[in-house]
């Protein structure tokens, strides 16, 4: 009986460690470790990548000579506090472009799970054949890096005293800041309704704001209500203009008499740092075929902005806001080293789009500040 | 607790004693709080004097037919009051405490920070209260201030209504921080601070710079169009457009100005704003 137990617990054991590796993608590379194609080298090296693999992902580099491991590692797992490090690389697709015997080029796209939502990574990869098997030439990236130098920064920031608590309610306070909605528009979309626009901070000091939109139906009743959320730059320095968005899910404009607007502004602390360039925008296709605004951000500053997000206004012809769209960037901007950055635009606004209008907010860590 | 037991008592001695009638309390119609005052009583004999007003209660033996002096912490509150004295049988008189002389303010001025050169756009509202924190209704005059940070005072003055006065005030031409005050006879004058900003930003320019072959934009000292410096922090926009599409940066203003650097490649046009306010346009050509 005594041994009986401790077999069962051993087999039980095993059946266990078993369904891990399954779990892992155990049989997939497996298969893939023999694989004679390029796409399936691609795969297995990315699946390594996956498992936290690192070794045996970048073993199968055929530029292992060129790439530095931690820059390999830098990737896929970012660095300087970027949106990558708090993710996890959850799926990938891959297929090919174009291959000859002893070279090919394939496409994939690397779907990764963040703190902050799913953000998609499509890079075109080449491979090559190497004796009887294909290794990954992964593109080396040099990274530029500043000379050490000090910049000088004339620090300007905003602090706060409000009224103390013994003091008498309404006497004497500092007002909120004066806001100010300057466009809004209504656009159905064929799984929902938008709400988007700008927002402007018309006083002298900073502005924490929000807008929410509250939907009324034929009969005055309230039909959803709902925030910009994370589609606006929360915090607006003097006469800085930003996008909102707000999306109402399974709506319809037709069944919609009106929208009520509500911007709401907090006096808050705030920095007037860093300033952000966003250089060389220009709409076009991305390598899936989609249409994209795209260009480069550049921190003209002297402290590390972990994660930017960019938030960009397309006007029609007539100056109308008609599309608002955002995307977090992967990567951390260092001080004066240009990012690339694309969010989407649907096709059919592409199409209407005159002008564009783009914002960059960003969140730090406190240990950098 | 007190109040309710002394509540039920008076209604007790009232149901008993009213029907009997007898002696007779005389209080003054009117009495200024936080004053002393005597209520004539008639009848003699002991009993038991009540006083209740609008926040508090009094009770303590009296002999009747005497005077009896209500002190002068016991009528700090403004209102109507009512006095009881039971001996063999109760009594009841009502007589009204009124506010005492002004004493203080309560200023509210709104807002806290203002564009310079708007008319009305400053409301500076006072109420007027005794010491004892009652509010005055008879009409009392107060003066309103405003002393600018360089330049004499103006001064106004308003008639209380109803223990509200209030005057609106238009933002000067200059910016800076205004004291606004309120005060109310021989007492001192309550103060608050309004910051008056510069408005928006007026004739807004700017010019090419190029230091060691990069090349700057910066404005001229960016100000409203009363002459006052914008305030340093507000958000100018530069966008320029060239053959590898547009380029924006928003920058604050720094020590009255805005510069940036602009990376440019062959000829390029500049704008620049403020909010919604434009500035002037540059056509330059890269180096």
């Amino acid at each position: 009986m005594k041994y009986l137990i401790s077999i069962g617990l051993g087999c039980l054991t095993v059946l266990l460690v078993g369904l891990a590796w399954l779990q892992s993608g155990g049989i997939a590379r497996t298969q893939m470790r023999n694989a004679q194609h390029p796409e399936e080298a691609l795969r297995m090296m990315l699946s390594n990548v996956q498992a936290h693999n690192w070794d045996a992902a970048y073993a199968r580099l055929a530029n292992a000579s060129e790439v530095d491991k931690r820059a390999f590692m830098r990737d896929f797992e970012g660095s300087d506090g970027s949106l990558l490090t708090y993710s996890n690389l959850e799926s990938f697709d891959v297929w090919g472009l174009h291959a000859t015997d002893e070279e090919a080029t394939l496409r994939c796209r690397i779907r990764y799970s963040t703190a902050l939502g799913p953000i998609d990574d499509v890079r075109d990869i080449k491979a090559q054949k190497d004796a009887n098997a294909w290794k990954i030439v992964w593109p080396t990236k040099k990274l530029p890096s500043l000379p050490p130098q000090v910049i000088p920064v004339n620090y300007l920031r905003w602090d706060v005293i409000n009224r103390g608590a013994q003091e008498d309610w309404g006497v004497e306070n500092v007002d909120s800041p004066a806001v100010r909605i300057i466009s809004m528009n209504a656009v159905q979309r064929p799984d929902r309704v938008v709400i988007l626009g700008e927002i402007v901070n018309e006083d002298s000091v900073p502005a924490y704001v929000n807008v929410g939109a509250t939907l009324l139906a034929p009969d005055g009743q309230e039909m959803a209500q709902e925030s910009s959320f994370d589609e606006i730059s929360h915090t607006l320095l003097p006469k800085q203009v930003s996008p909102y968005r707000i999306d109402f899910p399974n709506m319809r404009l037709e069944k919609i008499k009106s929208v009520r607007m509500d911007a709401k502004a907090m006096l808050v602390p705030a920095s007037a740092d860093p300033v952000i360039a966003v250089n060389n925008q220009r709409i076009d296709k991305d390598p899936l075929g989609r249409k994209v605004l795209h260009g480069e951000l550049v921190d003209q500053s002297g402290e590390i902005v972990n994660i930017p997000h960019v938030i960009a206004a397309y006007y029609d012809n007539t100056g109308k806001v008609i599309w608002v769209s955002d995307g977090y960037v992967d990567q951390a901007l260092l001080p004066q080293v240009p990012v690339a950055f694309a969010v989407d635009v649907p096709d059919d606004i592409a199409s209407k789009v005159q002008s564009y209008h783009v914002v960059v907010n960003y969140f730090n860590n406190t240990s950098n500040t | 607790m007190r109040i309710r037991d002394w509540t039920v008592q008076f209604s007790v001695l009232l149901l008993f004693g009213i029907g009997a009638y007898a002696a007779e309390l005389r209080a003054p119609d009117h009495v200024k709080a936080g004053t002393t005052f005597t209520i004539t009583s008639s009848g003699s004999g002991g009993g038991t004097f009540y006083l209740f007003g609008p926040a508090s209660a009094v009770k303590r033996k009296v002999d009747s037919g005497s005077e009896i002096a209500v002190q002068s912490e016991e009528v700090e509150h403004a209102g109507r009051y009512t006095a009881v004295l039971c001996g063999s049988e109760c009594t009841a008189t009502h007589f009204y405490v009124q506010a005492a002389d002004p004493e203080r303010l309560s200023f509210l001025v709104h807002p806290s920070r203002v564009p310079v050169d708007d008319p009305n756009a400053m409301s500076a509202v006072a109420l007027v209260f005794d010491q004892f924190h009652n509010l005055i209704q008879q009409p009392q005059s107060v003066t309103f201030s405003i002393i600018p940070k360089s330049g004499s005072a103006v001064t106004e003055e308003r008639r209380s209504d109803q223990g509200i006065a209030w005057v609106r005030l238009s933002s000067g031409r200059r910016e800076g921080p205004t004291k606004i005050a309120a005060s109310v006879g021989k007492n001192d004058e309550e103060i608050r601070i309004v910051q008056q900003i510069a408005s928006d930003a007026c004739n807004l320019r700017m010019r090419p710079e190029w230091v060691s072959n990069k090349f700057f934009v910066e404005t001229d000292p960016v100000r409203d169009c009363s002459g006052n410096n914008v305030p340093d922090g507000t958000v100018v926009s530069f966008t320029m457009t060239d053959s590898n599409g547009k380029t924006t940066v928003d920058v604050p203003i720094k020590k009255g100005i805005a510069k940036v650097e602009m990376p440019i490649s062959g000829s390029a046009r500049i704008t620049v704003a403020s909010g919604v306010v434009t500035g002037n346009e540059l056509n330059v050509a890269g180096r």
